[in-house]
């Protein structure tokens, strides 16, 4: 019985050492890239313990995989989330676990003099922590793959908003090399928003691409070819004088697209392609 | 035999197409749209293709043709109504419909086509709608 129960009773019955010996190690050891207070430090180490001999309580195996351990793993990737989130490195958060072991190992020693039984409790001990160990760090990474996924996308819908200037005239300031991806993107939701906004012109302004080759062209007459099937014209402007000495230097034809120097030149043109006019207050007034 | 309506809207033929086009369907309505057009004198053809999900090649090149037999039959076509979806497809399947009309939506397109009857009445000095 006594065997049996030898971890989950050192648990309970060294509680306060272990863990003062855990806070030390991590002080000493690992906590060097951390941000977190001694006071953090032990929060979060007696929260684990506490989950820890929950699970250890009666017996345990070292399949971690099995339900047995879900409390453990649970809270250790909650852990991970946490450490991600406040500037760990993959490094400091495995060694939250590892650290773990020099008290626990301590305890044990302590608790009797059997040596096949100490043997048989390091060997399962030190197989549980690190595979906890392991777990950990795979939390971490999968928490980091999705900043880094979710960021892309941001990235992806911010640099293509489409702004209306006007009614039935839209407007997409792209900022940024033209890639086949995003081409995709902008083209789709240029194309939704000449939907939305029931327009009837589209203004390109490439002010912000900072490189023009015949990829990008062929990118950016789709684009107008797709708006012109819909209904509605296509103005093209910001191109600087290098640009359109690339474009004709790579022998790019732009076709019948019009293209203009200035996102007001295209305005301008595009407020009248709509039938409006825009003039100053003091002619209006004169006009009257 | 499956047919796509053509109803007649004063000089227009006005066709909308609220099913999805197969092979058959789309050449039974280029005879359709021809005869009527011969039939009716109708100076100007308005194709609806707001209900149009997909879209394959051999129907896009036949709404091309169709406005180009129109066109010879001395009526103008105006596409309306296509999805992004649809302009995506055609535009990467290489055929962007040069030639054809387009617009947004049936009254913009009904608005073109009157004010290209316009100019061709201007042109010629004949008005096409008042006898």
């Amino acid at each position: 019985m006594l065997k049996r129960a030898g971890l989950a009773d050192i648990l309970i019955k060294d509680e306060a050492e272990i863990l003062a010996n855990w806070v030390a190690e991590q002080l000493s050891g690992g906590a060097k890239g951390g941000t977190l207070s001694e006071q953090e430090i032990k929060e979060s180490s007696r929260a684990f313990l506490s989950v820890f001999a929950t699970a250890v309580k009666h017996d345990y195996t070292e399949q971690i995989t099995s339900a047995q351990w879900d409390g453990v793993r649970a809270h250790l990737a909650k852990l991970s989330r946490e450490r991600v989130v406040q500037g760990f490195s993959s490094e400091d958060t495995a060694t939250f676990i590892f650290s773990l072991k020099k008290p626990l190992f301590d305890s044990l020693r302590k608790s009797g003099d059997d040596a096949d039984r100490l043997n048989e409790e390091f060997w399962k001990l030190t197989q549980v922590l690190d595979k906890l160990g392991l777990v950990t760090v795979s939390e971490y990474q999968k928490s980091r793959q999705q900043i880094i996924e979710r960021q892309q996308q941001e990235l992806l819908d911010l640099t293509t908003p489409v702004v209306k200037l006007w009614d039935s005239i839209v407007a997409l300031p792209l900022i940024g090399t033209l890639d086949s991806e995003r081409t995709q993107v902008v083209m789709e939701s240029l194309l939704d928003s000449i939907v939305e906004n029931e327009a009837a012109i589209a203004i390109i302004d490439i002010t912000g691409v900072p490189t023009v080759d015949t990829l990008v062209a062929q990118h950016l007459l789709k684009t107008v070819a797709a708006a012109r099937l819909m209904g509605a014209e296509c103005i093209i402007s910001g191109i600087r004088p290098q640009i359109a000495q690339t474009i004709v230097h790579l022998g790019v034809d732009l076709g019948d697209v019009v293209t203009k120097a200035t996102l007001a030149e295209a305005l301008k043109i595009a407020l009248r392609r709509v039938g409006l006019t825009v003039s100053k207050l003091g002619s209006v007034k004169a006009g009257e | 035999m499956e047919q796509i309506p053509v109803l007649k809207l004063g000089d227009f033929l006005l066709v909308s197409i609220q099913v999805e086009l197969h092979d058959e369907l789309v050449l039974n309505l280029q005879d359709d749209l021809t005869s009527r057009i011969q039939r009716t004198h109708a100076r100007g053809v308005l194709i609806d293709i707001s209900a149009l999900e997909i879209v394959d090649s051999f129907i896009g090149r036949t709404l091309g043709h169709i406005a180009a037999m129109a066109r010879v039959l001395d009526a103008t076509t105006v596409l309306v109504g296509m999805r992004p979806a649809v302009a995506i497809t055609l535009v990467e399947l290489g055929m962007s419909l040069k030639g054809i009309r387009t617009a947004l939506d049936i009254d913009k397109g009904m608005a073109l086509l009157r004010l290209s009857l316009d100019e061709a009445s201007d042109e010629t000095g004949v008005s096409p709608s008042s006898p």
